[in-house]
């Protein structure tokens, strides 16, 4: 029997395979955790306690998710304002991820807050002193104008003689908005944590936080880029030439340079350098996170191991582990005493499930819209079959198995 | 509104934590929550004040520490709100929680720089407790529960000026106390005010510098207008030569053809 099955029903294609139906087991159980979650608050489902009010949502999905959705501006960045036109064949799938990672994390922050009835009041009562204001404003904003942007490849399909020419004219002003708040809001995430400067350990609290933060999404965001695109390759079989990558890489490697003089300008200027080497968890975790997280990658991008796949796979998925343990850092091992908090079955299950979310939503609107080159992508090794008759097969067959 | 509190009168009676509880209506029956490695226990969602104990590192004195909200001056709690739902009252000085505008993201506790305000776990729309300074009562002119319990005298409330000037006469007039009133620069100064006769890092007082926190966000804020400002003009300047350099070359391949094509991702 064939385990790829491809339907077309009423013009839109769904695509069925073993690991999407696993994907649809755990967003099933991540809805049944939300409910939980909402009805109950946070005591069955998280292990959030006065000492770590600030859990795996906010670490993980909110700080993580922003920072690998910085793959979409710094994309639209590059080749809007820049003028790189190569990076072109990029930019619709990265625009497509940001905007999944948002409307995820926005769906993280808002199972996180604990009156979520009231998430709206920071609208019409303005807490102005706030750094989570300014995030908070930017986020929405920004989330608004990646969809409207999205939705001009939506109305590529429909809606095309109503709506598309409208959105077309307004594109380059919503691209010009769509660079202003991402750039205000990454780098206020980083502001977020300036006023935990009592508490947070001196090698992460710093006054550059907010560019530290600032630089490490725009090189995640090409690392994801390169990642996104060579998942969307094995996938899809959808091929970007190995010097566009390189050269997208490339540029966040740049970036990535200034971080690490910055970092190394912050401990000679504050003379920590005896908090690196004095073997706590702290300062190892910070070996760590500097180590694999910006030094090797440095040396794979400048290296003649960057000319091949592997290489620059290696270089993207080292940096993306490096930024995200920094973000974990900065909340649970700066602030937090060692060990005092892992994540609850509930807190993972949510996670989990909000990932296969966005994956599936991104399998089914690459099949949809030309997003990655070409007008509907079919996964590999597809068996195209044309009615709805051999979904109900398919589905009862494979609940057989 | 200010409290001086004595460290060296206070008997451990927790005259002041049950006065609180019924002022406050908090539940009596609740376990404590945190408590901490040394036996103390810590503040809860039903603890807006403790008593904690401390011996003394050679194990030879006792001392009894009140532990509540410090109130500051430049309160990290409230300006990290960013729904206003804690502000400092103005006139009392109290910093005080208004639950309706809570949206529950818990930056308070986090920004705290003394982690006093806590979270109400186990409630199925938790909110923020925190001392409050009885507000209500302060308002009215009356002490705060807690003081008006306190029978030692080891809690003295009023006039933040007139209670430091109080607080460095006996300082000085008895050469037992440390000279140091914790709260009077602590990250920009607080209206609860603590003189003890033991160092108070003995007594689980954490060592914070005189700098308040909301200044490094205010600092922070204060440039991001002008630079979101700059950003975009500049952004909307490279936007517009671009579109002119796109629309220059395709009139000149092109003459009749004024349509610039779009080229956005």
């Amino acid at each position: 029997m064939k385990v790829y099955k491809c339907f077309r029903i009423l013009g839109w294609d769904f695509t069925i395979t073993p690991v999407r139906f696993v994907l649809t087991g755990l967003v099933a159980l991540m809805v049944a955790t939300v409910v939980l979650r909402l009805l109950t608050g946070f005591q069955y489902v998280t292990n959030l306690t006065d000492e770590t009010p600030w859990g795996m949502w906010i670490a993980f999905d909110v700080m993580c998710g922003v920072a690998l959705a910085g793959g979409g501006y710094s994309t639209a960045l590059l080749v809007s304002i820049f003028q790189y036109k190569e990076f072109h064949v990029v930019a619709r799938g990265a625009l497509l991820t940001s905007l999944l990672g948002y409307i995820l994390v926005m769906a993280g922050l808002f199972l996180d807050i604990g009156q979520w009835f009231n998430f709206w009041r920071p609208f019409v009562s303005w807490g102005y002193t706030s750094v989570l204001f300014e995030v908070f404003w930017c986020i929405s904003i920004y989330t608004t104008v990646l969809s409207i942007e999205f939705f001009e490849i939506i109305t590529e399909r429909i809606l095309r003689k109503k709506l598309h020419r409208y959105i077309v004219k307004i594109l380059p002003v919503l691209v010009v908005i769509g660079l202003i708040f991402p750039v205000m809001h990454q780098s206020s995430l980083g502001g977020l944590f300036l006023i935990m400067k009592e508490r947070m350990f001196p090698l992460w609290w710093s006054e550059f936080l907010p560019l530290y933060f600032l630089l490490s999404s725009f090189f995640i965001g090409s690392a994801m880029v390169t990642i996104e695109t060579t998942l969307a390759k094995t996938a899809y079989g959808h091929e970007i030439p190995h010097n566009i990558m390189l050269k997208l890489t490339r540029v966040g490697a740049g970036m990535m340079f200034v971080y690490l003089l910055l970092k190394l300008y912050d401990l000679f200027e504050k003379h920590e350098w005896n908090y690196v080497f004095q073997g706590t968890l702290q300062s190892n975790m910070y070996c760590v996170e500097m180590l694999f997280g910006i030094l090797i990658p440095l040396v794979i991008i400048v290296s003649p191991l960057s000319k091949k796949r592997g290489g620059l796979l290696t270089y993207a998925t080292l940096t993306v582990f490096g930024v995200i343990l920094n973000r974990l850092n900065c909340v649970f091992t700066s602030m937090y005493e060692s060990g005092s908090y892992f994540p609850g079955i509930g807190e993972i299950i949510v996670s989990v499930g909000l990932i296969s979310m966005g994956v599936l939503i991104y399998c089914f609107l690459v099949e949809n819209f030309n997003i990655i080159g070409n007008e509907r992508a079919v996964q590999v090794k597809i068996d195209k079959d044309k009615d709805i008759k051999n979904l109900i097969w398919a589905l009862l067959r494979t609940k057989r198995r | 509104m200010a409290v001086l509190v004595d460290i060296t009168k206070c008997i451990g009676c927790e005259g002041c934590t049950v006065a609180c509880k019924r002022y406050n209506n908090l539940n009596f029956k609740a376990k404590p929550r945190n408590v901490k490695d040394d036996g103390n226990v810590e503040l809860d969602d039903n603890r807006w004040t403790v008593i904690q104990e401390f011996h003394g590192e050679k194990n030879d004195k006792l001392r009894f520490v009140k532990k509540q909200c410090l109130h500051c001056k430049e309160p990290a709690c409230a300006s990290a709100c960013f729904s206003k739902a804690i502000q400092k009252d103005e006139k009392t000085g109290a910093v005080v929680y208004y639950p309706d505008l809570c949206v529950g993201c818990r930056y308070c506790l986090v920004a705290c720089p003394y982690s006093i305000p806590k979270y109400q776990w186990n409630e199925q729309f938790p909110q923020v407790s925190k001392c409050q300074m009885c507000s209500e009562r302060v308002s009215k002119g009356d002490a705060p529960a807690c003081v008006s319990a306190c029978t030692t005298g080891a809690l003295m409330s009023g006039d933040r000026d007139e209670l430091l000037k109080k607080a460095h006469e006996i300082i000085n007039s008895d050469s037992r106390y440390i000279n140091h009133v914790y709260g009077e620069h602590e990250v920009g100064g607080a209206e609860w005010l603590y003189i003890s006769d033991v160092p108070f890092e003995e007594l689980g007082f954490k060592d914070v510098s005189n700098v308040p926190v909301t200044s490094y966000t205010k600092s922070y804020l204060s440039k991001v207008p002008g630079l979101a400002a700059c950003w975009a003009l500049f952004l909307s300047g490279i936007a517009f030569y671009n579109y002119r350099v796109d629309k220059n070359r395709n009139q000149i391949h092109d003459p009749h053809d004024n349509d610039d094509q779009d080229k956005e991702g």
